[in-house]
């Protein structure tokens, strides 16, 4: 097993850097540690300077995309023995702007997933009578896209986004199809009015990488066809694919 | 001179308190203007990594009456019973809510919502969307709040004082993280919603954002903290890292065994086995590690949390995510391997004192969730009360928020101009602009941690919490004199730690404070040279007041009951 472990880490302040540059570290090896391990330690006792988001580190909280060796990861779940040996090159994800270091801004997507409505669409009623009903297998049909923890993977592996930055994309069209897959929900034409205009699943080329980067399983790609199709059945049946 | 955004409410934090304050705001008065701040996007909070659930009494056979003694008995008897007595009223109504909101609820057949046996609890009334609770039910809050264009979000904006000008509290003062300007966010009131102060502890099942910021924040302008002593350790977090194994794993019928092959549950709590609350099984763990009946590895003693006999159909359908934590950060698979366990940092029951309301002593200002004490979780909290918790006294400082804005008049300018500029000089003289130190942010950050975690876990003596009083200062001493690499301005997160370090600094001092001070045993709060309860000098709460540049000063205030009379606490 080898003592220390080769990071090389995109820098870029714009403060200062007119261009991303890469910097290298020299970590210890743990066989536990995955690469935010190794970013944390760098911060804490070699370079305080060194900027990225993370919180949970447990797969959960969504924070901590990067690029690790080409490949969109969350830090917490990229294991340092999975790339001896080295070096671990660690990058922004693509298709987003970079703000410092590894943070690249997300607003555009904070936009994108507001507008394809991703709450259930009905009307209020008391909570006091309780509970809609709802059987597990109704669960079932929209389960594997609530998954989604907005971590933008899918986003960074995306080939349509750097053609269409526009393109609501793979993670906000989950989101949608998970509440049009819901029985509680009521949008009717409303959301999918949304999704089948512009910017939204026609730009899909069904290249299917969203889907493979997808640390959760949630398979927007899947999404999209099945919304494609929903919305080809409307246009045949007027009362839409419900 | 520039505009000051001003609002009706402003809520510090955007978890599942947070969320709850700002949609119960605008639906209280529709007209009420919201800013949500937080220092991370908001579905990024740490209730994302709730996992078990939340309880509420839903129907037959359980009763207000059970889920309210079983949540006062948990506390060791320092819950106050009249907040107790609204929770568990409320828990219920807000558990529909949510599901009219569209959260994923795990169901029965008939398509009701499910509940689960939980530890402390005598019924089954904790709901839960498999064992990843907090993520499903941040996710559709995050989601709803959305649709209401009364609530402006200011993501990644990090608080760092509050306006508390003329005996009210008049907004905040913080930095947008991405250009690292100070400025200032007025507002007719304040809800607190950060959270609590786990990563003052090494070993914590908390995130790195956990850093007590409301609690410091308010503790600086001089409202109390409260309970600050009591500190839950989970019985069962991943031996490396910390990450949280959830107590569904025992509420589904998991067993926690020893090295000799003992359910050893049965020596402590007999008549609940694994579901015992989590302060009795957490010290159970170690009082078997100290007698050499735990197992040896690397991150020290561990006991083995076994679900292999409940079958892989049931641990894919209610603890999948337990499955895939092991499969990813232990290279086990729980169907056909024990899991190792020990006992982590989770919860803090202390937080801003606020009443009901959540209204603090300062008029304009509000707490809700781990933040603040309500008074519910008194000396222990239990499992699956916390998420409740968030959404019964989020929704209350929401609407209490509102309606005091009502009637509030409006921040006044010139002052708050003057505290900016106070403000952005001290964080630049401080930490941007200091040109040489002595040790990193996160070398002083790390022993802080290992102090908390040597002196100030599951069980305490006089000597180690004098050892840790006395470290505290050292701390402040060399953050004082850290050495600061990054000196700019753009989403600077060295700044930010820097910063958050001297928060947890605070609550770490009102924690160790507040736990010399109690010399007995309650809850969480084990002492070994006070083993037991003393119900003449402390049923009482901890009231720590700041004082500058010197330990807190400590009050006490009796504990309210109404309908349970203290009694020994077994189980």
């Amino acid at each position: 097993m080898p003592q220390t472990i080769t990071l090389s880490v995109t820098r870029f302040d714009p403060d200062r850097d007119s261009e991303p540059h890469p910097q290298s570290y020299e970590v210890p090896f743990q066989e536990d540690w995955v690469v935010l391990d190794a970013l944390n330690w760098v911060k804490a006792h070699v370079d305080g300077s060194v900027n990225y988001r993370w919180s949970c580190r447990m797969g959960i909280c969504g924070s901590c995309g990067m690029n690790v060796n080409g490949r969109p990861k969350l830090g917490c779940s990229a294991f340092l023995r999975d790339y001896l040996p080295g070096p671990i090159v660690v990058e922004p994800m693509a298709n987003f702007p970079v703000v410092r270091d590894l943070v690249v801004d997300i607003s555009s997507f904070m936009d994108k997933l507001k507008w394809v409505k991703p709450w259930i669409i009905r009307e209020e009623t008391a909570v006091g009578p309780g509970e809609h009903r709802q059987t597990p297998a109704q669960i079932d049909q929209y389960r594997q896209f609530s998954m989604c923890i907005n971590c933008m993977l899918c986003y960074s592996a995306c080939p349509v986004i750097p053609i269409e930055p526009e393109f609501v994309g793979p993670a906000a069209i989950a989101l949608a199809r998970r509440y049009e897959l819901d029985s509680r929900d009521r949008a009717g034409q409303e959301r999918l009015r949304t999704l089948t205009g512009s910017d939204a699943i026609w730009d899909c080329s069904f290249v299917g990488e969203c889907s493979a980067v997808c640390p959760k399983g949630v398979d927007p790609a899947k999404a999209i066809q099945q919304t494609k199709f929903e919305s080809t059945l409307g246009m045949l049946l007027p009362w839409g694919g419900r | 001179m520039v505009e000051i955004p001003t609002f009706d409410v402003l809520i510090v934090g955007g978890g599942l308190a947070g969320l709850r304050a700002a949609i119960a705001a605008v639906s209280t008065d529709p007209t009420t203007s919201v800013a949500l701040v937080s220092k991370v996007y908001p579905m990024r909070s740490h209730t994302v990594s709730a996992e078990g659930g939340c309880a509420a009494v839903l129907r037959e056979p359980d009763s207000f009456d059970n889920h309210a003694f079983d949540t006062i008995k948990g506390s060791d008897y320092l819950a106050d019973q009249d907040a107790v007595e609204v929770f568990v009223r409320e828990a219920p109504l807000e558990v529909v809510q949510l599901e009219h909101w569209g959260c994923p609820w795990s169901r029965e057949p008939d398509g009701r919502i499910s509940v689960r046996p939980f530890g402390g609890m005598t019924t089954w009334r904790t709901c839960f969307a498999a064992d990843k609770s907090g993520f499903h039910m941040l996710h559709t809050i995050f989601q709803t709040s959305l649709k209401y264009e009364q609530i402006q979000r200011y993501d990644e904006f990090f608080v760092t004082s509050l306006i508390a000008e003329d005996g009210r509290c008049e907004g905040v003062i913080g930095f947008d993280i991405r250009t690292g300007e100070v400025q200032s966010i007025a507002a007719k009131s304040v809800i607190l919603a950060t959270g609590g102060n786990g990563r003052s502890f090494a070993f914590t099942t908390n995130g790195s954002i956990c850093t007590g910021d409301g609690m410091a924040l308010a503790y600086r302008a001089g409202i109390p903290l409260k309970d600050m002593e009591f500190v839950q350790f989970h019985p069962t977090g991943m031996p490396s890292t910390g990450i949280l194994i959830t107590e569904a794993v025992r509420g589904e019928g998991g067993y926690l065994i020893n090295a000799e092959g003992d359910r050893f549950c049965a020596s402590y709590v007999p008549n609940k086995m694994e579901l015992g609350p989590r302060d009795i099984i957490s010290r159970a763990m170690v009082t078997e590690f100290e007698a050499g009946r735990g197992f040896k590895g690397p991150y020290g003693d561990y006991m083995h949390l076994d679900v292999r006999h409940l079958g892989q159909e049931v641990i894919d359908r209610k603890l999948p995510f337990m499955r895939e934590l092991g499969l990813e950060y232990m290279g086990i698979d729980i169907v056909v391997d024990p899991i190792p366990v020990r006992p982590v940092e989770h919860y803090m029951m202390g937080g801003v004192d606020a009443d009901i309301s959540g209204a603090t002593q300062l008029p304009g200002l509000y707490a809700a969730g781990e933040c603040a004490n309500v008074g519910l979780n008194g000396a222990n909290r239990l499992g699956s009360n916390s998420l409740p918790e968030c959404l019964v006294f989020g929704a209350a400082a929401g609407r209490a928020a509102a309606r005091y804005a009502q009637s509030a008049k409006a921040p006044t300018a010139n002052p708050i101009a003057e505290l900016v500029r106070d403000e952005e000089r001290r964080i630049a003289q401080t930490y941007l602009e200091r040109p040489t130190g002595y040790d990193r942010v996160g070398e002083i950050r790390e022993d802080l941690q290992k102090a908390m975690d040597q002196h100030v876990g599951v069980f305490r003596t006089r000597e180690g919490l004098q050892e840790m009083a006395a470290e505290l200062p050292r701390l402040r001493e060399r953050l004082a004199r850290a050495q600061i690499d990054d000196h700019s301005r753009t989403f600077n997160t060295e700044l930010v730690q820097a910063l958050e370090l001297e928060f947890m600094l605070d609550g770490a001092e009102t924690i160790v404070h507040s736990a010399l001070a109690r010399e007995e045993s309650r809850g969480s709060h084990a002492r070994r040279d006070f083993p037991d309860r003393n119900d003449v000098r402390y049923l009482a709460h901890t009231m720590a007041y700041h004082r500058p540049g010197e330990p807190p000063r400590l009050e006490y205030r009796p504990v309210v009951i109404t309908d349970w009379q203290p009694q020994a606490r077994t189980y």
